[in-house]
């Protein structure tokens, strides 16, 4: 009962822990799978972030901060798409140039609005995403095993995270069920296929690059004000990075993502709880090796050693019609 | 729409553009000077006085340069091979803790000793944290972006477990090593010149500086004028071409990652050995990021390089000199400014081109091809 208990509270905190990486993962994925390298997800998160924390602070209301999270997003998604998509510049420099911006304008913006250290101010609770009790969470959590894990694990989680969960199985539809999602596939293989089919490359990409700013901004809402109360400094954290090694790790596949997302999260709430204790036949595990781990499975399944990662082959590659 | 292969003359693609590259980012890091509410000329004044307008902020701007060099080169030496080091940072940080070893352990040696060991001891674990990733990209086609990024955060966690853990020393809270001897510290530029009886201010300039300058030097000579560096060029122009040579693109690839793992390794000696003198966490603070936007300001060439981290120590020195004066405008500011350089010299490099091509093509109705 004891050990349930406290597995259900790990598990739940894991899940909490993946949603920003959920999120990100998937954005990464739309962006990837059409060919555009992304390695600015962590900047779009923090960006969003800092936008949910602004607008929900000075509306006092999360829909809209959400919303203010997804436009910054998007702007910055949409910079990325002139840089590698239109001006056909590196992907990697774009994405770096918009993590740096990210982090400094966040603090400076924050700074001058608020002078809270770049901070945004702590939020009311009805200005963020509160838990949400499913109905009869109260009755069932009597119930032993699957009424406790009903309670504790599946209830009582807001809406963002449920919205997460949703947006996995979408883009599972999305990306082999429906027609963009063929195209989409397509033009991260083989875009002059694409261009052949008379089907509009750069609007194809634009679209994927857009989808991945929407999901950025949801990351970063979820961030600042579901999570937290406000946003903080750097709050993103390399969260965007481990999203990045946790799409690798899918296979840029949704479902996958989602259970690696769950994995690297499971790691990080281990981790945290962990802290300092000893584990039975090891000794003392260092928390920073469990926070590496992400980094370190990533590294070993691209090394080949667990499994092959396939990325999109014409990742990366600008396109250029024949002329 | 015209396209990167267009001809035209040298001074353009290496003066005309990037200058215009570089305009629009300090017109949008302008913007944003006026967003929070400052006059952006003024600032522009305070920014060049404080890099180069007093002796000390001369000193300090070529420290913040010194940093830039390396990590510029770093970032060049593979890019040359067709890789994209973007794991300065971590081979950076790996180069502090071959610097402290030396500089903590064998702080009985002489001083010129000490520092040859430190300096080879930040080239070989920078070097080393290089080398995993290159060999995974040559033998198991592992992708470098993403696995220098992941050694990146490796690195950073494995630093914090030995700061943490092993290295500070007991009884001591903050996660740093003790401060190294007297005898184990590279002079400063101040002190090294008062010697031969210079008297400039003080700074944390340091020797290390010179290590930069012969460092654009060597790789300079390795680059154009070495076998190995014709081979890198060679594969990283057209690995195919390279293959049909009999080059070995995997052990290229292993060799220029190394080199330049080794190049942000030297970031340490200035950092740790030259101004901090005790290892502690985070000293490399985005230096290795920036570098990218160095190497490709500097056109990966070491004189490029050389001016291209002058400009970003300037930007590092003067804002923090503007942050001093006009407290609205806070440090992050420059790193705003940082990341709009990179934005536009790099990513959107060829945003002007069209326009500049077809200005180009209506002013010289007739240009010949390019003899220079």
């Amino acid at each position: 009962m004891e050990a349930l208990s406290f597995f259900a509270l790990i598990v739940d905190s894991a899940i909490r822990l993946s949603v920003p990486l959920i999120f990100a993962a998937l954005a990464g994925l739309y962006s990837e799978r059409s060919g555009v390298f992304d390695i600015g997800l962590e900047g779009k998160m923090l960006a969003g972030a800092f936008a949910a924390g602004t607008v929900a602070a000075l509306t006092g209301s999360p829909w809209v901060g959400l919303f203010g999270a997804i436009v910054i997003s998007v702007v910055f998604a949409v910079v990325h798409g002139l840089a590698s998509i239109t001006y056909r510049g590196n992907q990697i420099v774009s994405g770096v140039a918009i993590n740096i911006v990210a982090a400094g304008l966040t603090v400076l913006l924050g700074q001058t609005w608020f002078q809270q250290g770049g901070r945004t101010p702590q939020l009311p609770s009805e200005a963020r995403f509160l838990p949400i009790n499913l109905p009869f969470a109260e009755t069932l959590a009597e119930v032993p095993i699957v009424g406790q894990i009903y309670s504790e694990v599946i209830s009582g989680h807001n809406i963002l995270v449920y919205i997460a969960i949703a947006a996995v199985f979408a883009t599972h539809w999305v990306v082999y069920s429906s027609r963009f999602g063929l195209r989409l596939r397509a033009v991260g293989e083989n875009p002059s296929a694409v261009d052949t089919a008379g089907i509009s490359v750069v609007w194809l990409r634009y679209r994927a690059v857009i989808i991945c700013g929407v999901l950025c901004g949801f990351a970063g809402a979820y961030l600042a004000i579901a999570q937290s109360a406000g946003f903080i400094k750097d709050m993103s954290a390399g969260k965007g990075f481990i999203a990045l090694a946790a799409l690798i790790f899918a296979n840029w596949r949704p479902r996958a993502v989602l259970l690696t997302c769950l994995l690297f999260g499971f790691l990080d709430a281990v981790a945290i709880r962990l802290q300092g204790a000893n584990v039975p036949g090891i000794g003392e595990v260092p928390v920073q090796f469990m926070q590496a781990l992400p980094y370190i499975l990533t590294v070993v399944l691209l090394a080949g050693f667990i499994g092959k990662a396939t990325p999109p082959k014409a990742g990366g590659v600008p396109y250029v019609k024949e002329r | 729409m015209s396209t990167a292969s267009d001809q035209l003359p040298r001074w353009i693609t290496l003066g005309v553009i990037p200058f215009l590259n570089l305009l629009a980012a300090f017109v949008v890091s302008g913007l944003v000077v006026l967003l929070i509410g400052e006059d952006p000329i003024e600032a522009v004044g305070i920014l060049i006085w404080g890099a180069f307008g007093f002796g000390e902020g001369v000193g300090y701007t070529l420290y913040y340069t010194t940093n830039f060099v390396f990590t510029g080169l770093a970032f060049a030496v593979a890019f040359h091979c067709g890789l994209f080091n973007i794991g300065a940072e971590g081979q950076a940080y790996l180069g502090g803790l071959g610097a402290a070893l030396v500089c903590l352990h064998l702080d009985f040696l002489p001083l010129p000793l000490i520092a040859l060991l430190a300096i080879a001891a930040a080239a070989l674990f920078g070097a080393g944290w290089a080398f995993v990733p290159g060999y995974l990209q040559a033998k198991r086609g592992s992708h470098i972006v993403i696995t220098t990024i992941m050694f990146n955060f490796i690195a950073s966690a494995l630093m914090v477990y030995l700061l943490v853990n092993v290295m500070a020393p007991p009884g001591k809270m903050a996660p740093e090593t003790r401060t190294f001897d007297e005898s184990a510290r590279l002079p400063f530029m101040h002190a090294a010149l008062e010697w031969i009886g210079i008297d400039i201010p003080q700074s944390p300039l340091n020797l290390t500086f010179f290590l930069a300058l012969l460092c654009c030097l060597l790789v300079w000579l390795l680059i154009w004028r070495t076998r190995l560096g014709y081979e890198i060029r060679t594969v990283g122009i057209s690995p195919s071409a390279a293959a049909y040579a009999g080059i070995s693109t995997a052990r290229l690839t292993v060799i220029a990652m190394a080199i330049s793992g080794a190049l942000a390794g030297f970031l340490a000696v200035n950092e740790i050995m030259g101004v901090q003198h005790r290892l502690l966490l985070d000293f490399t603070a985005g230096y290795g990021f920036v570098g990218i936007a160095v190497a490709l300001m500097g056109r990966s060439h070491p004189v490029g390089i050389f001016f291209a981290a002058l400009l970003f120590g300037a930007l590092y020195q003067g804002g923090a000199e503007l942050s001093f004066e006009k407290p609205k405008i806070t440090r992050e500011m420059v790193v705003v400014i940082q990341g709009l350089v990179i934005l536009f010299a790099g990513a959107l490099e060829h945003m002007f081109r069209p326009q500049i091509t077809a200005l180009y093509h209506r002013l010289a109705p007739s240009p010949k091809p390019s003899e220079a």
